[in-house]
């Protein structure tokens, strides 16, 4: 149990163990730990912020829906009023051709109840000049008598 | 397993070293193999782990390796406030090293002095902290390495002045430096003898242990060895956490 050279040799080995140690394991170790926790920590923070993303994106979309709603909502207001207007348009275009159609077929009524009018007149003072030559026997000339004639088609018209 | 010799012949036969050359010449082989073997299987380790490191998913061997760096640097940073390339890396040699020391503790005793016998070597004692060489190169290591930071960092002057005036003032010289001297030689000393002790103490125990009847060692040489388990790797942390606290002291400016 005595000290001797034995130290010596056990100094120089653990002088090029610290030596190996400080120069080819220990600082690429702590670089890959510290390398690591960085990397962990950006992770972190990159979720975070995409998190935070997420939350901003689900305001937007709740926003741009609502607007679309509003949206819609006008149009289909719109869109019904407009409804409304043709409706009524067309109700009054209606309305129109049929008391035009209602004034032309009267119209025509009239025409022909003049019309059927005249014939008649002609006819029955036709009929009446043929009745005064029976009467009278003989021709009642037209160009002496036009006077009267008149005057009798007229009171029958 | 006693030898000729009787029990005094087996206990001693187990703690003398393979020793060659005469006086302060002679050289413990086996302290010096095994402690050198152990040395690169330490470096080994932590080399192969350190050229393919990864910044990813670490694997085991990483995984273990991280474990232990980020260990002894949790210790230096708590300890050592300041900037050191040497101090972290110099607490893992220990701490591995002391720890890879201990652990052929746990080998049983008899068990390679018998393959050495059998390949022709007389003696063999395998556990390089039960060589006082072994312990004190180490505490002698950290002893030169806290005077030199003593003085890098105070300068010769301040070491001269810490080492005089305190702490009882200048005019108490010869006092502070006794003192001062004591204190500063116990730290090698302590350091040395601690880990020596606990590991003499703990394989002689194991060699009586061997010595008992067969039926009855298991019965002890279990506990023990779970308890020396402790010691081992406590004995390791001790001189790790000393050393940094020594080196520290002396980056400290009073």
């Amino acid at each position: 149990m005595s000290i001797n050279a034995t130290l010596i040799g056990q100094m120089i080995t653990f002088t090029l163990l610290v030596w190996f140690t400080m120069q080819y394991v220990w600082p690429p170790l702590i670089e890959a730990l510290d390398e690591r926790k960085k990397k962990i920590s950006e992770g972190l923070a990159a979720a975070e912020k995409g998190q935070e993303d997420v939350k901003l994106a689900e305001k937007k979309a709740i926003k741009y829906l609502k607007e679309a709603k509003a949206e819609s909502a006008n149009i289909i207001a719109l869109a019904q009023k407009r409804a409304n207007e043709v409706v009524e348009e067309s109700k009054g275009t209606a309305k129109l051709e049929g008391e035009r159609m209602i004034e032309s077929a009267k119209a025509q009524i009239e025409q022909e109840i003049q019309q059927a009018k005249e014939t008649l007149r002609k006819e029955v003072s036709s009929l009446a000049l043929k009745a005064a030559e029976q009467i009278l026997q003989e021709e009642v000339d037209k160009a002496k008598h036009k006077e009267i004639i008149s005057k009798v088609s007229k009171q029958l018209g | 397993m006693a030898s000729e010799g009787g029990t005094t012949g087996y206990i001693v036969h187990h703690l003398t070293p393979l020793s060659v050359g005469e006086g302060f010449w002679t050289l413990h082989l086996d302290t010096l193999f095994f402690s050198a073997a152990l040395g690169a299987l330490f470096i080994w380790f932590f080399k192969s782990v350190a050229d393919k490191v990864t910044t990813g998913v670490p694997g085991l061997a990483q995984n273990f390796a991280e474990m232990m760096i980020e260990f002894v640097d949790q210790q230096v940073k708590d300890t050592f406030h300041g900037q050191s390339k040497l101090i972290a890396p110099l607490g893992l040699t220990i701490f591995c090293w002391v720890f890879l020391w201990n652990m052929m503790d746990l080998l049983p005793v008899d068990l390679l002095s018998l393959i050495s016998s059998l390949m022709g070597i007389e003696y063999l004692r395998v556990v390089p902290s039960t060589d006082l060489n072994a312990t004190f190169a180490l505490s002698i290591s950290v002893f030169i390495l806290i005077i030199f930071y003593s003085i890098k960092i105070k300068g010769v002057l301040g070491f001269a002045k810490e080492m005089t005036c305190t702490p009882f003032g200048p005019w108490m010289m010869p006092f502070n430096l006794l003192l001062k001297t004591v204190e500063e030689i116990a730290k090698p000393i302590s350091l040395a003898l601690r880990l020596f002790g606990n590991l003499y103490a703990g394989e002689l125990i194991f060699i009586l242990i061997a010595l008992l009847p067969a039926f009855l060692q298991p019965l002890l040489s279990f506990p023990w060895a779970i308890f020396h388990i402790l010691i081992i790797v406590l004995q390791a942390f001790i001189f790790m956490v000393l050393t940094i606290v020594y080196l520290s002291m002396a980056h400290e400016d009073h």
